[in-house]
């Protein structure tokens, strides 16, 4: 961990947090779901302070500061969940919300027939984790955050070809607090997403965005200010980006060859990847909502997800990734393990209820709750593609493309309810003609079969190609919980994968 | 230190206060909720929160700043805390580009009753009789060989709004849904329905399995068709989901920048133009029977199409499409003021329906020579903004409809289509009913739709998912 002396508050737990009697608040909640006939119970205490800025054309449009903070009790009686949440941090509301995870249990059992049990987990004592980053962003004054933003977007506005700039920072500082008796953790993680996206308007009504690439990032401040990416770099860049974009011509649907810069295809990882080696989707807990998955258990260990080029792992450690903590919403320690291993599946993503159930030993902690007014789920750890040592560049990529498409930047996604079907769009689409990049096209989106995508991955770049892409927002359960997650890829080479044109597919 | 009310937090929030104006929101919220999955129960819960949110607004000459902070579990002590919080950021702020002075008595809702009476909370209870019907429903469909998965949630916010315009204002929200899918014991079909409801007595779990079972028999037979544009029958989930995205893309302030599908070349927007094919209404009501929502702007932020310093503002009866033709955009009394059009704020309700339309699906059904019949639609996301093009699949069940009767299921499809263009490519119109929608139903329940038909709807490729 980066340690930097004098900075705001890096590498401790907020004091205003550690200074609630959570110790206490655990106690009274787990004595009180004992006597009342649980067999395990475990408590979390949260507090999450989020901060949204957005700035339309330089002016300010939003800023909404919110703090979250409550306290939850999850109980298994008899065989079945319990879950209730209370506002208040005192001792009166958790031993009241034991009470009522005790009665809602017992509500439960009338129409429960699956018996609840817990894959068992080393005790790890009274533990204390703090995410890596220098300057706690809620220690900025807004005035320098809202200036910074203006300073951006005025930049961008004062090029010819920019009519419009939206500018948009989301801060989140996150305390858990989480005690089962053997376990209690304190932790506390940061994470900033900027972005700026600027808008040409043509004469006759036409209109192209230009995005930035700058991926959500596990950081504090200091990632606005010249830590882990170039902004000014990036901001220079857009204006000749949009302008060369409204004058690009509209692609030619058919199958082309791809290379896929890591800020696009992160998305694609985190859809045909990330959820379907979820393991309580693959058993059709979610199978009403969010959906299921082709790669079922009994597929573990022979179905060829991808070309042998195809290493995934799942992790909850990767340095300033969006799901990486130090224990989980249930108290496992964060791990690192393999998803796919030359291409074929060999793991899922587990948490203490389904390893037990299918037998599949120790969690590798990926229970995760949005908030303290929800129960734990499942939830994705970073899911990332990884590089092949010694790999190729992109540019090298490029050169082993005759006709293709280069793709950067994430727009628009979709997959189905099993992870077969998905299409992506991109923020730019440049035409590659006999190894070389030869402009840019518009109006393109690429759609494949998930196991037909990743088996035509012909080549993944080296590690200079490397990028931990992300998104704050990751939905799944009901009810609806968000979560932060993360993406590293290189970049890649597919061959032959279906073009459309999205102003054909509108008409 | 106890608690005397989200009323008093109200006032003595508005006490505290020593910027110029203030906006104090104290909101109640209660939920509870059931989850299940091949016949048992999953996860469940009960929550409780309360947030108080305050917007402190400072003026200082024509310039107006505004402060928002919102800060859940707040205790009367800590009240004021938080309206120093709120000022502290309006001083940080620079001008809020939506300022305006803050809605006077006149200018806002009618009084409502009950300020005085306490914030009334759900629970567990709530699902006593549906619960029951629930266990019943498992019970069948394990003899049938069949799996139930779905979720019911039912939830209670109170808000209660304060000014320093004078304007004390109180709205309950009841809100809640039913949603059941049905597998067959190998998964390979499925069945979805779903409800709204204020309060659980009027769901029917006996009549929601029934619909369920008959589709699953349709799935007897099974046809694999390719992609293509079709003649298809969306019943009234499939109808709000498209809607209800229609809707949230219908901002005056995107409109007017050019920059998106209702802006009209040159500058402006496309008010007046005819969008539909026939005269289809859509609109939004506050009292609309079964539906009812806030009667009043609750804006808790500012954004692109709200603002914080209209809350409390009344909302009329807004038709969006009116016979057929666009009617208006979504804004705030700040984007009205530069679209020069009526000040017509987004309202938490969606109806769609055509005059005089009686017919129900199956009429519809019973009409059809040869298309497709839909159940709902899944991941709906926008893949171009200028035609409004949207992509997503469908899901739970596609039908084939062959002189009059369903004679089969089809493969799922991804399609890629605009809400826009369907509108003009509408050819029959069913009689409007309340609707859930299946993707948007964790932001938005309250909608009435007719079943439709569209002429070509274009399924751009076949998912295998089932």
């Amino acid at each position: 961990m980066d340690l930097t002396a004098g900075t705001a508050g890096a590498g401790r737990v907020d004091e205003e947090f550690t200074a609630l009697p959570l110790r206490e608040l655990a106690a009274v909640a787990l004595q009180r779901a004992a006597d009342l006939g649980a067999g395990h119970a475990d408590f979390r205490a949260e507090r999450i302070m989020r901060r949204r800025i957005s700035l339309s054309d330089g002016q300010l449009e939003t800023r909404y500061d919110t703090d979250e903070a409550g306290l939850a009790v999850r109980v298994v009686v008899d065989g079945t969940w319990g879950f209730a949440s209370d506002v208040d941090l005192t001792a009166a509301a958790a031993a009241r919300a034991a009470a009522e995870a005790v009665d809602v249990a017992r509500v439960a059992a009338a129409l429960t027939a699956e018996r609840i049990e817990l894959a068992s987990e080393p005790a790890h004592g009274d533990v204390t984790w703090v995410s890596d980053y220098d300057i706690d962003p809620f220690s900025v004054p807004v005035a320098e955050q809202i200036a910074l933003l203006g300073g951006w977007s005025a930049g961008l506005l004062a090029h010819d070809r920019v009519d419009h700039v939206d500018a948009s920072l989301l801060q989140v500082k996150e305390c858990k607090f989480y005690s089962d008796g053997a376990t209690t953790a304190t932790q506390q993680r940061i994470r900033v997403h900027p972005e700026l996206t600027a808008v040409a308007v043509q004469a006759g009504g036409r209109f192209e965005t230009m995005r930035t690439l700058a991926p959500p990032a596990g950081r504090g401040y200091e990632y606005l200010t010249g830590t882990g990416w170039d902004f000014p770099a990036e901001f220079a860049e857009i204006p000749a980006l949009l302008e060369a974009k409204l004058a690009a011509p509209t692609v030619r649907a058919g199958r082309y060859d791809l290379v896929i810069h890591p800020s696009n295809l992160f998305l694609t990882m985190h859809e045909s990847v990330g959820h379907a080696t979820e393991l309580d989707r693959a058993l059709g807990y979610e199978a009403a909502y969010a959906g299921t998955s082709f790669a079922t258990p009994d597929k573990l260990g022979s179905l060829r997800y991808g070309s042998p080029v195809m290493h995934v792992t799942g992790d909850r450690t990767a340095r300033h990734g969006l799901a990486t903590i130090g224990y989980d919403d249930e108290g496992v320690a964060a791990q690192s393990w393999d998803l796919i291993s030359g291409g074929v599946l060999t793991g899922y993503q587990l948490d203490r209820r389904t390893a037990r159930l299918t037998g599949l030993g120790r969690s590798n902690g990926c229970a995760f709750a949005d908030s303290p007014g929800h129960m734990p789920i499942q939830r994705m750890a970073n899911v990332s593609l990884r590089p092949a040592e010694g790999g190729p560049s992109i540019a090298e990529l490029i050169a082993g493309v005759q006709r293709g498409i280069y793709v950067v930047g994430d727009k628009s996604w979709s997959i189905d309810m099993q992870r077969y079907n998905f299409q992506f769009t991109g923020q730019r689409f440049f035409r590659i003609s006999h190894g070389r990049l030869a402009g840019q096209l518009r109006d393109v989106a690429y759609q494949a079969t998930t196991t037909d995508f990743w088996n035509s991955m012909e080549a993944v770049g080296g590690p200079q190609t490397y990028l931990l892409g992300g998104a704050f927002n990751c939905g799944k359960g009901q009810p609806g919980q968000a979560a932060p997650v993360s993406h590293g890829c290189p970049a890649v080479l597919m061959r032959g994968i279906r073009i459309l044109n999205t102003v054909e597919e509108a008409s | 230190m106890t608690r005397q009310g989200p009323q008093a937090a109200v006032e003595r929030a508005l006490q505290a206060a020593r910027c110029d104006d203030c906006v104090v929101i104290a909101d109640e919220t209660s939920s509870a909720n059931l989850r299940w999955a091949g016949n048992t129960l999953t996860t469940n819960g009960v929550s409780r929160t309360r947030q108080l949110t305050v917007i402190a607004i400072g003026r200082r000459g024509v310039a107006t700043a505004a402060g928002v902070v919102s800060r859940a579990g707040v205790r009367d002590d800590q009240i004021a805390d938080v309206v120093r919080a709120a000022e502290q950021a309006a001083a940080d702020s620079i001008p809020a580009d939506d300022a305006l002075p803050l809605v006077a008595p006149d200018g806002a809702a009618a009084q409502a009753a009950g300020w005085d009476e306490p914030a009334a909370s759900t629970g567990i209870g709530v699902f006593t009789p549906f619960a029951a019907a629930l266990g019943d429903a498992f019970g069948a469909a394990a003899a049938a060989g069949r799996k139930l998965y779905g979720f019911a949630e039912h939830s209670l916010t109170c808000t209660f709004l304060g000014t320093s315009s004078g304007l004390r204002l109180r709205h309950d929200q009841p809100g809640g849904k039913v949603e059941i899918n049905a597998k067959s014991a190998d998964l390979a079909r499925s069945a979805w329905a779903g409800a709204g409801t204020r309060d659980f007595s009027d769901i029917d779990v006996a009549g929601l399995a029934a619909r369920l079972s008959l589709q699953l028999d349709w799935a007897a037979r099974r046809v694999d068709l390719p992609a293509g544009h079709y003649e298809t029958l969306l019943p009234p989930a499939a109808v709000a989901d498209l809607m209800i995205y229609l809707y949230w893309s219908a901002g005056a302030r995107d409109a007017m920048d050019g920059r998106s599908v209702f802006s009209k070349p040159g500058g402006g927007s496309r008010i007046g133009e005819r969008l539909a094919s026939c005269a289809l209404t859509l609109r939004s009501d506050p009292a609309a029977p079964g539906l009812e929502c806030a009667p009043f702007v609750i804006a808790h932020a500012s954004g692109r199409d709200s603002s914080v310093f209209d809350n409390g503002l009344a909302l009329a009866p807004t038709d969006w499409i009116s016979a057929g033709q666009l009617a208006a955009l979504t804004q705030t009394r700040r984007t009205a003021q530069r679209s020069g059009l009526p000040v017509t704020p987004e309202i938490g309700n969606l109806i769609l329906a055509a005059p005089g339309a009686t017919a129900s699906l199956d009429d519809m059904v019973a009409r059809t020579e040869r298309g497709l019949l839909l159940t709902c639609l899944w991941y709906i996301r926008e893949v171009d903004p200028q035609s409004l093009l949207l992509t997503g699949l469908t899901r739970d069940g596609v039908y084939l409809v062959e002189e009059g009767r369903v004679t089969a299921a089809v493969n799922n499809f991804r399609f890629n289509e605009s809400p826009v263009a369907m509108l003009g490519r509408i050819t029959e119109v069913g009689a409007t009913a309340a609707a859930l929608p299946r993707e948007w139903s964790d932001f938005f329940t309250r909608a009435a739709m007719p079943p439709v038909r569209v002429d070509g709807f274009n399924m751009s490729s076949v998912s295998q998912a089932s």
